[in-house]
């Protein structure tokens, strides 16, 4: 950040400040967490590569089923798991671990203590997680939706996980300073909450299951919640503390903070069942979950109004700053995912869209279009104050972020319209079951072409990261940030 | 907020709140159902009672199938075949001849794994053993793993040969071997036959086994 901005800014937001020996502090957290820190974002950027060519390999086996069928580790129930835990729990967790907790540990002043540790857990999450994948593409996958990966693994999984969240929740006991940011509510409510989640679903279903559908029940509480609970905030987290650090203005509203957050922790937890309409639960239960997703309306447009109104007459920056235009683009994002979600959840809609394909690119829609690109925005932001050098590309930006925006908007009205259309020709019994699997092959194979824009946008990501990290010298060179509009001043990044 | 106790005390029980109505509270109303006869009569006090001498419902799961579900777990058919079936008036799940009636939480309590599934980029299968039955299904079903465009073609199923051997035939054909036309292209060569490893012969007997052919006092067949 350009120092003409850092003056402006010091007037208006606490974190941000010229003093030296704040900037001392701020540094020294940067420095207590930083091996961990791009540790865990190196392993993301490979999970997210590795996640992309399964993602493929499933898109493209879905129109052209001769394709990779000789072996049973390609079937597509395997790649389509395997690319599910690569990207949520490889791709996510890491760049939530490598994000959230730098962010954390700035906000609360403190910096990490025996990052060393942070370090070693982190390293089982990632052997953890690499057992797992093959053990699913080897066939021990679960078939529980969300929770596939094989029993062997997933006590390693939630032991490292309780060590890395046990940092972030650390940090915020040993923070300096009385005022607690939004951001770091998110952080700390979701480090707890998913914990939980994950082990609760994993004894009810897993170690010592359930009777009957209350198994199914249990499933979709941990599943949608592992998205409304755990990507979710932390992505609004992430928003929250960029937004304003990087256009110098404070947040719109402290009370609408407040209510989004806390209409967030009531809602979206009973959001879940509304992926069991019609199935064979009690009807007040699918109710229940259908009012909740209806109510998530409020949370959402909050949020909205309070991110948007920060941006707002500022949406240029987004021209510039790498950070912001990614920032910018999730969290437009999330204010259609979650309206779309929450009318995906009414009774009517969901007779058309559950069970087919639009599900599949609204999944995406949230966990890319909204969480995925908040996270990358979060990195072109953290990367150069960890590594103190910029990125040396600002075209590989460019291309990600456009490779990245175009692919997953394509991918979300591909299966969002090939998906309507399958609803409402599997409502109609007159329309024989192949013709429908017929009709959704242009739709599947347009998803295709969004996954190649994906790969693209990823490989340039991947490019840049590992260019900054492993090649100092062209980098080091560069005294200014990394802009993607060179021609426009004073522009902060 | 600036009161960690009480920014944590939030924090829990909002988890705490879903987690009990719908997680524990599901286990409460319904976590231990157990099998009845297809319907019940009333006895001299007017209490429902199951009548002497009629088969429990639902079937347990065991033996062969029970193999056979585990194939069905290990590659993945859940993404893309659900099993339940929703209310006539509610989608065509009924109207497709898929069930008979709608599936109800008892049709699930023996199983060990419930598969209900959310996406069906393939048909229903909660009663594909009503639909396809006997040695006719038994068929019908290898020659469908083999290559799905055998019976179904347009189908983007993917082809599970890879559950089947491909050998020369020694002396008469085997009696179990997958019955291929000649003239179809996904026949083997002249002399050799396709047979089902004990993989696929477990992954169908499961298929066949999956029925809803019975009525519950709470979800009885109409006819």
């Amino acid at each position: 950040m350009s120092d003409s901005t850092s003056i402006k800014l010091d007037t208006v937001i606490p974190y941000t400040t010229n003093d030296p020996s704040l900037r001392a502090e701020l540094s020294e957290i940067d420095r207590s967490i930083r091996s961990a820190s791009i540790f865990f974002t190196a392993s993301a950027v490979g999970w997210l590569l590795l996640g992309t060519v399964f993602a493929l390999i499933a898109a493209y086996k879905l129109h052209e089923p001769g394709f990779a069928v000789g072996s049973e580790y390609s079937t597509f129930g395997r790649m389509r798991a395997a690319h599910l835990n690569s990207v949520a729990l490889g791709f996510g967790n890491n760049m939530i671990f490598g994000v959230c907790l730098w962010i954390m540990a700035r906000l609360c002043r403190a910096p990490i203590r025996h990052g060393g540790l942070l370090l070693i857990a982190g390293a089982f999450w990632n052997i953890g997680l690499t057992v797992g994948i093959a053990g699913i593409i080897k066939g021990d996958i679960t078939s529980v939706e969300w929770l596939e990966i094989p029993r062997y693994a997933t006590p390693l999984l939630a032991i490292s996980y309780v060590l890395v969240g046990i940092w972030g929740v650390m940090a915020f006991r040993f923070r300096k300073g009385e005022h607690v940011y939004v951001s770091q509510w998110y952080f700390l409510a979701a480090l707890f909450w998913f914990p939980w989640l994950y082990v609760i679903a994993q004894i009810m279903i897993i170690w010592a299951p359930a009777q009957g559908v209350v198994q199914s029940i249990t499933n979709w509480w941990f599943a949608h919640n592992v998205l409304g609970l755990w990507l979710t905030p932390m992505a609004l987290g992430v928003a929250y503390y960029l937004i304003p650090k990087v256009l110098g203005r404070p947040i719109y509203s402290y009370y609408l903070s407040v209510l989004g957050f806390w209409s967030l922790a009531l809602f979206y937890n009973w959001a879940g069942v509304h992926h069991l309409i019609g199935g064979p639960v009690p009807v007040w239960l699918i109710s229940a979950g259908i009012v909740a997703s209806v109510m998530m309306v409020i949370p959402v447009v909050v949020v909205a109004i309070n991110h948007h109104m920060t941006v707002v007459g500022l949406h240029r920056e987004g021209w510039r700053s790498p950070t912001i235009r990614f920032v910018v683009f999730g969290a437009i994002n999330y204010t259609f995912v979650s309206l779309i979600g929450s009318a995906m959840a009414l009774r009517d809609v969901n007779l058309v869209t559950h069970f087919t394909h639009f599900t599949v690119g609204h999944a995406h829609h949230g966990a890319y279009g909204f969480f995925g690109m908040i996270l990358f925005g979060g990195v072109y932001y953290m990367m150069p104050r960890l590594l103190q050098r910029e990125w040396p590309s600002a075209g590989l930006i460019k291309i990600h972020f456009w490779g990245s925006a175009l692919g997953i908007l394509l991918m979300v009205f591909a299966l969002q319209i090939g998906g309507w259309i399958q609803g409402l020709q599997m409502n109609n019994p007159e329309i024989a079951f192949l013709d429908i699997v017929q009709n959704t092959m242009p739709w599947l194979k347009a998803r295709t072409v969004s996954g190649l824009l994906l790969l693209v946008a990823h490989l340039a990501f991947a490019l840049n990261f590992f260019w900054m990290l492993l090649a100092p010298g062209k980098t080091n060179s560069k005294d200014a940030p990394t802009l993607l509009n060179v021609k426009e001043e004073g522009a902060a990044q | 907020m600036k009161s960690l106790p009480l920014l944590f005390l939030g924090i829990f029980f909002m988890l705490a709140f879903s987690f009990t109505g719908i997680v524990l509270t599901s286990h409460v109303q319904f976590g231990a159902l157990e099998q009845t006869t297809e319907t019940l009569e009333a006895d001299e006090n007017g209490n429902l009672v199951m009548p002497d001498g009629e088969a429990l419902y639902p079937l347990m799961e065991g033996g062969v199938t029970l193999q056979g579900k585990e194939v069905y777990i290990s590659m993945g058919c859940i993404y893309c075949h659900s099993q339940q079936s929703r209310r006539d008036s509610y989608g065509a799940d009924v109207g497709r001849g898929w069930a008979q009636r709608a599936t109800v939480p008892r049709d699930y309590i023996s199983q060990s794994r419930v598969l209900l599934g959310t996406m069906r980029t393939g048909p229903d299968l909660v009663n594909v053993g009503g639909r396809l039955q006997g040695d006719g299904g038994r068929e019908w079903h290898h020659k469908h793993l083999y290559n799905p465009q055998i019976t179904s073609k347009g189908s983007n199923m993917p082809s599970f040969a890879f559950l089947y051997k491909v050998q020369a035939i020694d002396g008469a054909p085997s009696a179990n071997a997958v019955s291929i036309p000649d003239d179809s292209p996904y026949a083997p060569p002249a002399g050799y036959e396709i047979i089902p490893t004990r993989r696929a012969e477990a992954l169908v007997e499961y298929l066949l086994s999956l029925k809803i052919n019975y009525s519950l006092p709470e979800a009885p067949i109409l006819d």
